[in-house]
């Protein structure tokens, strides 16, 4: 048996064992979201939360700043950087809009229409 | 000796959820997809199993990326709804049936299947969802006990195609063997095409959907051929999620017959399907 690495396909983040593993810290302060009292912990002193859950200061960065892209990049995975989103009060779609360059109600009306069939 | 009954596929989006807690599934932009769920929630209040196996994948609630099972089995008595963030739905705990769970886990042992064993686990959307398609209303309870099995889907490498296809054989003839219920129905859950992160979030696959849902049915094994990189760039990064309905397939029959199927654009950034088939049918000599 050979071992693949994972597809390379544009416009897709496949997460795979190394994504996983860079941002394995950061994942897991977007899961502790799910309890109001980490909320209000992380509401209270961002950069400080940041750095209980070890991250790096790209991370970090990314995170206080609310660079959607840059956590995917750094290793987030779209399940769990939703739980921030959620916490900012933003849906899938918006954050599908961020990624694809569109307006939330842009792709909103996106989908509606039968999805982006063509990319 | 018990018998699958039936297999319900069906998408797990969140937002479905929502729509139901909500109570807007009556308004313009939810209607059509509850309306395709009608006819499948008449017949499956017709048809209520003894027990039912619900394959899913958890989203950051129940488990965490500590540990990543590919295959896991829940054996408790009870599975709580989790608070994903913002409470919990309004939809009862999960009975479970530890009976069957354990029949199932050695079975599946002895058959060449070494399940991750969990014996606490709340249960996110992935779970509710699809038992709230089946179940609009439960009022204090499901219409029966629930046996959790997890599949991973959100960190690759997930199992193949194929092996979720044999995991369902096996799924089938371990239910077969199983003397503490009579019927039992099994929910594939996940999908269809979607893709949420990246510069192609939000794409659908209709072509690939309708052939899913056409070889879900008559042709499983085609889908079994299926490589990962194919699920992902046909049905996008999330769509692979579709391996699970490959579980369900498994443990049924080579012949089914079609109750119904439905089929939406969009729940949130998903493509929505739904396929209902009963199991008791006749087979081929």
């Amino acid at each position: 048996m050979t071992s693949r690495i994972s597809p390379d396909l544009p416009g897709t983040y496949v997460f795979d064992g190394p994504t996983s593993r860079r941002g394995f810290r950061m994942n897991k302060l977007f899961m502790s979201l799910r309890s109001e009292a980490a909320r209000t912990d992380f509401l209270a002193d961002e950069p400080g939360y940041c750095a209980r859950f070890g991250l790096t200061d790209d991370q970090t960065e990314a995170v206080l700043e609310r660079d959607w892209q840059a956590m995917l990049d750094l290793g987030g995975s779209i399940f769990y950087i939703y739980k921030l989103a959620m916490m900012d009060g933003h849906s899938m779609q918006y954050l599908g809009g961020v990624f694809t360059g569109m307006s939330e109600a842009d792709f909103k009306a996106a989908m509606l229409a039968g999805g982006r069939t063509d990319v | 000796m018990s018998e699958v009954i039936w297999g319900l596929a069906t998408s797990h989006v969140p937002s479905i959820g929502a729509a139901m807690d909500r109570g807007v599934t009556a308004d313009p932009v939810w209607a059509p997809l509850f309306e395709g769920y009608a006819p499948a929630r008449e017949w499956l209040a017709d048809n209520t199993p003894d027990v039912a196996i619900l394959v899913y994948n958890d989203h950051a609630n129940g488990i965490d990326l500590d540990i990543v099972p590919t295959f896991a089995i829940g054996t408790a008595e009870r599975y709580e709804v989790a608070d994903e963030g913002f409470g919990r739905r309004p939809v009862p705990d999960v009975v479970g049936s530890p009976e069957l769970s354990f029949h199932l886990l050695q079975n599946l042992m002895d058959d060449g299947f070494d399940l991750t064993v969990f014996q606490e686990l709340d249960v996110d959307h992935g779970f509710t969802v699809p038992l709230s398609v089946w179940t609009p209303q439960p009022g204090d309870a499901w219409p029966c006990p629930v046996v959790p099995l997890l599949v991973n889907v959100i960190q690759y490498p997930q199992p193949t195609a194929a092996r979720c296809y044999a995991l369902g054989k096996a799924l089938g003839r371990a239910i077969a063997s199983f003397e503490g219920a009579r019927t039992v129905g099994i929910l594939g859950t996940g999908g269809m095409s979607h893709q949420l992160a990246g510069a192609r979030a939000g794409f659908i696959n209709p072509r690939f959907d309708a052939m899913f849902l056409d070889a879900i049915e008559n042709d499983p094994e085609k889908l079994a051929a299926l490589t990962r990189e194919d699920f992902i760039r046909e049905a996008g990064s999330e769509g692979i999620e579709l391996i699970m309905w490959l579980v369900m397939r498994g443990a049924m029959n080579a012949q089914v017959r079609k109750v119904h199927s439905a089929y939406h654009v969009p729940a949130s950034n998903t493509a929505a399907g739904l396929a209902l088939f009963d199991n008791r049918t006749a087979q081929p000599a």
